[in-house]
């Protein structure tokens, strides 16, 4: 079986300008509809993935407790929901932070992600340190570089004390830049 | 009779259709004479690739991709469903293997100099399919599901985040969010059942077209270069001669070898079963030591081990400058000597690059630069005093940290150096600098010691000897 030649100058007729101008007219306008036609199906397509660019979410403050129920001077892992969670995110909804009370009515909170590749650090309370299980960053007490390779120090979230509750503000997981 | 209406059944589909003549004479595609086992590398891959196809369409009949959801199916597909357990196995065996032989194939392509014309874009679709395979691998991990894929789609949107400019927002795509949440996994089971594999069969379509076009690259000869000009009628002329037909001269090894490693994929998924479950994807959950499955682990020692300074600029250039090596190699090195006999530097390559992958895999295996969190206590018998400033600074040893990065007599992290016999190197003056100022790796203890402590701590260290009293019961003098 042969595919049909439809090179004009190949089929061996000789094709007048009149016809030329023709193929070429059919030939752009068949490209631009098929141009159309996926730019159509594209724009909502693309759209629709690409959303978590867009996406901006409101940040909520979110109770993590009593204020009495955190001793001053301690440093406590507290969980909380993210600002707007999918009705099927599941535990997956669920952040944390290091929370300490440093004075009756000053609260600081870390992010539990290590600055280096966002793991999640843990806080050795005897030894005032932060330390991270994945390449061995380690933090002082205040969030500071103590070890290893992460570059920044821990990042902190706006946390304040409303009706007696210690509230923390949901945030982005810190990603390094 | 029956073989006859068989027959007659089988010209009438040919005569309609075209097809089965069509693939016969494929099938039937000349090849070089010589090509025995080192070629069959190609076809194990694409059968590891049917493997994960078949496999996996069968979990997707149970797995739910939501994030609420995914962990107990998958605990379903695992504890209760019949042959779900042997499945999963097979669906994670079957994506080593086919990670190992994509690795071996594209080794034996390298090392014979079959990228060289007019194979170039054979080379090219290859390193590309590559890269498809190995983003396959990570968001196969994460559909997992549990509290180790939540930490590795954070590790990676946190790899995107260092890319100038447009860092924050590939981060976010790859989360799908702001944090990890219900759209994350949606977002990669589309990402691995849908996206990858139709990248994956068009390039495969594409890597097949291309070997039919140009032929299988004959063994390589030393002192026969490839010469782009004479190559193709040279290579015609040798397959009229000596060629052979694929099927069944060579497609026996591909298939005996295919039929091997589906038995090997099989008998590790029974017997060693797929990786466990771990612990439910909450990222709250602060207890976690995050690593990755193993084909990537020589990755993970990379990114612990790289340089602190320079990790900025490798994060990002490191991996591009790889695939731009990779994709232009054939278009740099298309003509000259394909034999590895002559060709000390590319073996030299392969050698290295092996060389290193196992070494950092070894090291990524250990992680040495992992604080230990679960070390024992040290025991009296190690300790050697049951009160006194030694007792109190062992104390202090495992309360202010130093065991979760030194190991004292086997017991500890091995982050630090191990101290067992620390005294036989440093004076106290010295231990108190070391502990006080810190090191790149070490926190400076200054401010977190009373000097009180500090006396114990090195007094207990000033027992770590060789020959101490204490360490006698475990370590014995060389």
């Amino acid at each position: 079986m042969q595919e049909p030649n439809t090179d004009p100058a190949a089929t061996g007729c000789v094709s007048s300008p009149a016809e030329l101008s023709r193929r070429q007219f059919l030939a752009r306008l068949s490209l631009a509809a098929g141009g159309t036609g996926a730019l159509i199906v594209t724009v909502p397509v693309a759209g629709f993935i690409l959303a978590p660019f867009f996406g901006r979410t409101a940040e909520v403050w979110r109770s993590v407790g009593k204020v009495e129920s955190f001793k001053i001077g301690d440093t406590t892992a507290v969980q909380y929901e993210d600002a707007s969670p999918l009705p099927w995110a599941g535990v997956t909804a669920r952040s944390a932070a290091w929370l300490r009370r440093v004075n009756p009515d000053t609260f600081i909170a870390f992010s539990i992600n290590c600055t280096h590749l966002g793991c999640p650090v843990r806080w050795l309370a005897e030894a005032s340190l932060f330390m991270c299980p994945c390449h061995g960053g380690v933090y002082y007490a205040d969030g500071t570089v103590a070890a290893g390779p992460p570059p920044l120090p821990l990042p902190r979230y706006p946390v304040r004390v409303k009706d007696g509750q210690v509230q923390i503000q949901t945030s982005p997981v810190p990603i390094t830049k | 009779m029956l073989k006859r209406i068989f027959h007659q059944v089988w010209d009438w589909v040919d005569d309609r259709t075209g097809l089965l003549k069509m693939m016969g004479e494929t099938a039937r595609h000349l090849v070089p004479p010589d090509a025995k086992w080192w070629y069959v590398f190609g076809t194990a891959t694409l059968c590891a690739l049917m493997l994960q196809v078949i496999t996996g369409i069968a979990l997707a009949f149970a797995y739910i991709p939501s994030a609420s959801e995914a962990w107990s199916t998958l605990r379903f597909i695992n504890d209760t469903a019949p042959f779900g357990h042997f499945l999963r196995g097979l669906h994670y065996y079957g994506a080593s293997a086919m990670i190992l032989m994509v690795g071996v194939h594209m080794a034996q392509v390298f090392l014979a100099g079959a990228y060289k014309f007019p194979r170039e874009l054979n080379w090219a679709t290859g390193v590309l399919l590559l890269g498809f395979t190995l983003v396959m691998g990570f968001t196969g991990q994460l559909l997992r599901a549990d509290q180790n894929a939540v930490w590795t789609v954070v590790v990676a949107a946190e790899q995107a985040g260092r890319v100038p400019f447009l860092g924050p927002w590939l981060a976010h795509f790859i989360l799908g969010g702001n944090t990890v949440g219900g759209a994350t996994f949606t977002r990669f089971f589309a990402i691995h059942v849908f996206v990858m594999p139709g990248f994956i069969f068009a390039f495969v379509g594409l890597h097949l077209w291309l070997v039919l076009r140009h032929g299988v690259s004959e063994p390589p000869q030393p002192g026969k270069p490839v010469d782009p000009a004479t190559y193709r009628q040279e290579y015609q002329e040798m397959l009229h001669k000596t060629g052979r037909p694929f099927w069944p001269d060579a497609a026996w090894r591909d298939i005996v070898f295919c039929l091997a490693m589906v038995v090997v994929i099989a008998l590790l998924a029974l017997l060693d079963g797929p990786p466990a479950l771990g612990k439910l994807p909450d990222p709250s959950i602060v207890e976690a030591s995050p690593r990755p499955d193993w084909y990537f682990m020589w990755y993970f020692a990379v990114l612990a081990l790289l340089p602190h300074g320079a990790e900025q600029y490798l994060l990002v250039y490191g991996p591009l400058f790889v695939g731009l090596v990779l994709i232009t190699l054939p278009f740099l090195f298309n003509r000259g000597e394909r034999s590895p006999r002559r060709r000390p530097w590319a073996v030299a390559a392969v050698f290295i690059v092996v060389v290193a992958i196992a070494t950092l895999w070894v090291a990524g295996v250990k992680s040495p630069w992992s604080p230990n969190f679960a070390a024992p206590p040290l025991s009296a018998a190690i300790v050697g005093a049951t009160n006194g400033p030694v007792f109190v600074g062992a104390h202090v040893f495992q309360t202010k940290g130093c065991l979760n990065c030194h190991r004292v007599s086997g017991d500890g992290g091995q982050r630090g150096p191990d101290l067992t016999a620390v005294a036989d190197r440093l004076t106290p003056n010295l231990m108190i600098l070391r502990i006080a100022n810190g090191g790149v790796n070490m926190p400076a203890y200054a401010a977190n010691l009373t000097p009180a402590q500090l006396d114990a701590l090195v007094a207990f260290l000033q027992t770590r000897k060789i020959s101490s009293p204490g360490a006698g019961n475990i370590i014995t003098s060389p």
